[in-house]
């Protein structure tokens, strides 16, 4: 087994881009979808947009796809997409921007998701690139299918002028006739690429993208009948249990497996460092893995009570996404003296586990050589990959389909449950499925990084910015740039060894940044005795950043309640990932109980593709973002975490939601970008700047308050 | 050991080991797989069911100590088609995202309007504070009981007329 690569786009490393072959899918296609018209965007141009990500020779194939849709000689649509559906919406928001160019009902697109197989390669989901990437390219695919049809209906009509497409039909304006697109299909089998211009609609004509079109299949989650990974079942199916070291970097001493002979039904697995059982349910896994009797040894390791030291103290060289990076404009040494306030701060944030509802969990399957392995990933090209590593295959003798997910938040990037549970199956000649337990997926999982970000500013009496020095440490470079205007800035990023395994979280580090920066403009416009609002809209000329803080401010009544000692309201902005966003907080103190009561958050990432689903996104960010704000932390000694329950990892819960107002700011003139992460970097610094708004307290380190206000025992 | 379960009106047979989980004899014995699991340890509710009409944490309590008692799942609530109030609720709302607390919570609003048909705010998170959303959807959530809570009002007036 591979060990864990550290951030998103590192993982890209070492990826083979095996491709589609166009002909042999051809032939596949037909074959499982039956006739009719596939229309595809060719891959290299898309590829090429994937920066950072370092291309292998022999990617430049012109005749791969990369998305793709199926119109059936029924008239159905099939939209191919390696993208995978966990909570963002996106199997919904996807299928209205290609019904929209198809000009037919969203029920009639059927999307195939995440299958290795059946769908083009994709990097994987995440970096908010579903909607800006992946949308944008079905948008053209099926403008492209749109017109195709056209053609071929004023083909049968011997070149009728102009026919235009609407509700599942091409229909010719000057003699009325019509002719469905399942005629149009019926008895082909004809392959398009996309052509290079198609007419895709502006977002300002837009029926049914822009619209609060219901989630698609629904229904199936609030019967209970959708079925994740975990609840997959295959004829002859086995449950697995892995038995887990005592520590982290522990090596398998000694191993014996004997006593799991006497459970009846079980086996006992054990391979180099990994041990494991199958057996006839989950109950007797269970039992079977506690009676082996293995012996670990592990390294002594750091502990959280050192966190911060370490980080700064273990600098590790990395080059690429999230390697050591610096950018210098003007001269922060020569402008210090231009500044009458200075400030220099230190700002923490604690390591934060993911805790999707769903933990791992896989069902792997060999047959006839091959190998099929169910599983919730973020990442099934690249969990495709990592198991035909481990078993010395072919890619293609692997499959990974990814039932829609419980949830992933940036923690599912990697394969290891598939792996196990594929490992497991192979031993027992059966199906296996594996899930892990809570304190497995809250020690065995990756963590969002821990950092120390020292910020270091400068303003003159009219609170103009004269410099900015930034260092973040570990956390990460996502959103460190300020969007504010400084002529004299110094930014670093400088990576740690760190003493967790730690990767991908929604928003990557700039939930950490923005707290940090956000958080120190408080400050600043403190001690320059300036409103925090006015502060940064004077140094601010981005104007859709300021439309945002001006939407949020005027639904909130910002400025319009004088804080007390037990009412604060605080507020926080930025810029990422193509979305731009503000966040107002209100909160209520008692003694020294903090809760926040009241939340708006402006939003603006351009044309917006489903209103409902995008504040259903917004509002879930603000609250899971207040988890890692108010109280969220992982403990942790000499390799053990120490806190891998529910009852020791606090979450938040129906009592700590406050209300929420979301503003969507839809403009429809940009381009749409994604929403499942920035939204959720505002709360912790409105969060931080009410509390000092009403107490005079500055915390500098998330979580903020996870003793109430009261000094933290650790 | 064998005994029997009622789980949605219908009797099992059920052959597993005294201390084996209700959640488990329902997810692996009965095929019921609406019931989730989620943390094993009570926390976040994923794995409610109602055992005569109250909820239950079925990770937590031997499938073997509600033999005979009527046990509802996800898959037993609304009729021939049919949602319950409470999942129509939920689904007009779009009062999750993932959807993997979805069983548990509508199970725990149904326990909650049962007993309190118009619950005020403070007591849906008094009595639904035990149920985890990571995704965040609280409000929602709050949201579709109030409107189950309507739905419900609505459909009495109906029978009643």
């Amino acid at each position: 087994m591979r060990p864990p690569a550290n951030s998103e786009l590192d993982q890209q490393d070492g990826i083979s881009h095996l491709r589609h072959d166009f002909d042999l899918d051809r032939r596949d296609f037909f074959k499982l979808l039956g006739g009719g018209i596939v229309v595809g965007m060719a891959a290299p141009r898309a590829l090429a947009q994937e920066s950072g990500a370092r291309r292998r020779r022999g990617d430049d194939v012109p005749n791969t796809l990369d998305s793709w849709l199926h119109i059936g000689e029924d008239g159905r649509v099939t939209v191919f997409t390696g993208k995978v559906e966990m909570g963002q919406n996106i199997r919904t928001s996807l299928a209205q921007q290609v019904a929209e160019e198809l000009r037919v009902p969203v029920a009639s697109v059927h999307m195939l998701m995440g299958d290795t197989e059946l769908t083009p390669y994709d990097m994987g989901t995440f970096g908010s690139r579903t909607t800006p990437q992946m949308g944008a390219e079905l948008r053209k695919v099926a403008a492209s299918a749109r017109e195709v049809l056209i053609q071929m209906a004023a083909e049968r009509w011997n070149g009728a002028r102009d026919p235009i497409a609407e509700n599942g039909k091409i229909r010719d304006p000057k003699t009325g006739r019509t002719v469905s697109y399942a005629e149009l299909t019926h008895g082909q089998k004809l392959m398009k690429v996309v052509l290079a211009d198609p007419p895709v609609t502006p977002a300002e004509g837009w029926k049914i993208a822009g619209s609060a079109v219901p989630k698609k299949e629904g229904r199936d989650f609030v019967t209970g009948a959708h079925k994740y990974t975990s609840d997959l079942t295959l004829p002859g199916m086995l449950h697995g249990k892995v038995v887990r070291p005592t520590a982290f970097h522990a090596r398998l001493v000694s191993c014996d497996t004997s006593p799991v002979e006497k459970v009846p039904g079980a086996l006992a697995v054990h391979d180099g460092d990994f041990v494991g059982v199958t057996a006839p349910d989950k109950a007797v896994a269970e039992r079977a893995a506690s009676v082996v009797r293995a012996q670990w040894e592990a390294p002594q390791q750091p502990s959280d009570r050192e966190l911060f030291s370490y980080l700064k103290s273990h600098p590790a060289e990395r080059e690429g996404f999230e390697g050591n990076e610096q950018y210098v404009t003007g001269s922060v040494d020569e402008a210090r003296s231009q500044a009458v306030k200075s400030l220099a701060e230190t700002y923490t944030v604690a390591y934060i586990a993911h805790t999707p509802l769903e933990p791992r969990a896989a069902v792997a399957e060999w047959k006839d050589g091959k190998l099929t392995v169910w599983t919730g990933t973020q990442r099934p090209f690249a969990v495709r990959d990592e198991l035909a590593s481990a078993f010395h295959l072919p890619e293609a003798s692997v499959r990974v389909i990814v039932p829609d997910t419980g949830s992933a938040y940036g923690g599912k990037h990697t394969g290891e449950c598939a792996v196990e549970a594929a490992r497991l199956a192979k031993a027992a000649g059966k199906p296996v499925k594996l899930v892990w337990s809570r304190e497995e997926e809250f020690t065995w999982a990756y963590f969002r990084p821990a950092g120390v970000i020292e910020v270091k500013s400068g303003a003159k009496a009219d609170g103009t910015l004269v410099f900015w020095e930034y260092d973040n440490y570990n956390s990460g470079p996502s959103a460190m740039h300020t969007p504010y205007e400084v002529p004299n800035q110094r930014i670093a990023f400088h990576p740690s060894d760190a003493p967790l395994r730690q990767g991908s979280y929604r928003s990557l580090a700039a939930a950490a940044n923005h707290f940090a920066r956000e958080s120190h403009m408080d400050e600043l416009a403190h001690a320059l005795n300036m409103e925090p609002l006015e502060f940064r809209m004077k140094n601010l000329k981005d104007d859709r950043l300021r439309a945002v803080f001006e939407a949020a401010a005027d639904k909130f009544g910002w400025g319009k309640q004088k804080s007390t000692p037990a009412r604060g309201f605080g507020l926080g902005g930025g810029f990422e990932k193509g979305g731009y966003i503000a966040t107002c907080a209100e909160v209520a103190i008692d003694r020294d109980e903090v809760r926040v009561v009241r939340a708006v958050e402006a939003f603006d990432c351009g044309a917006v593709i489903n209103p409902n689903g995008l504040k259903n996104q917004i509002s879930g960010a603000v609250v899971q973002g207040l988890g890692g704000a108010m109280f969220e932390a992982i403990h942790f000694d000499n390799g053990k975490i120490l806190n891998p329950h529910l009852a020791d990892y606090h979450v938040p819960r129906f009592s700590e939601a406050p209300q929420i107002d979301v503003v969507l700011v839809d403009r429809k003139d940009q381009k749409s970008m994604g929403a499942g992460e920035t939204p959720l970097t505002g709360i912790a610094p409105a969060v931080a700047n009410a509390i000092f708004n009403a107490t005079g307290v500055r915390l500098r380190s998330l979580p903020l308050v996870p003793n109430g206000l009261r000094p933290s025992s650790a | 050991m064998a005994y029997r379960l009622l789980v949605n009106g219908t009797e099992h047979r059920v052959d597993a080991s005294e201390d084996e989980s209700l959640l488990y004899v329902l997810r692996d014995h009965l095929g019921l797989t609406g019931t989730k699991y989620g943390c094993g340890e009570g926390q976040c509710g994923a794995c409610t069911v109602l055992v005569e009409g109250l909820p239950v944490r079925s990770c937590r309590i031997p499938a073997s100590a509600v033999s005979g008692k009527k046990i509802s799942t996800i898959e037993g609530l609304g009729r021939g088609g049919e949602l319950d109030p409470v999942q129509q609720a939920f689904l007009e709302v779009e009062a999750f995202q993932c959807g993997y607390c979805t069983p548990g919570m509508i199970l725990a609003a149904v326990a909650l309007l049962d007993h309190t048909p118009n619950p005020t705010p403070e007591q849906i998170i008094q009595r639904m504070d035990g149920n985890i959303c990571r995704c965040g959807t609280y409000p929602r959530i709050m949201e579709a009981v109030q409107r189950a809570a309507e739905l419900k009002r609505k459909s009495k007036h109906a029978t009643a007329g």
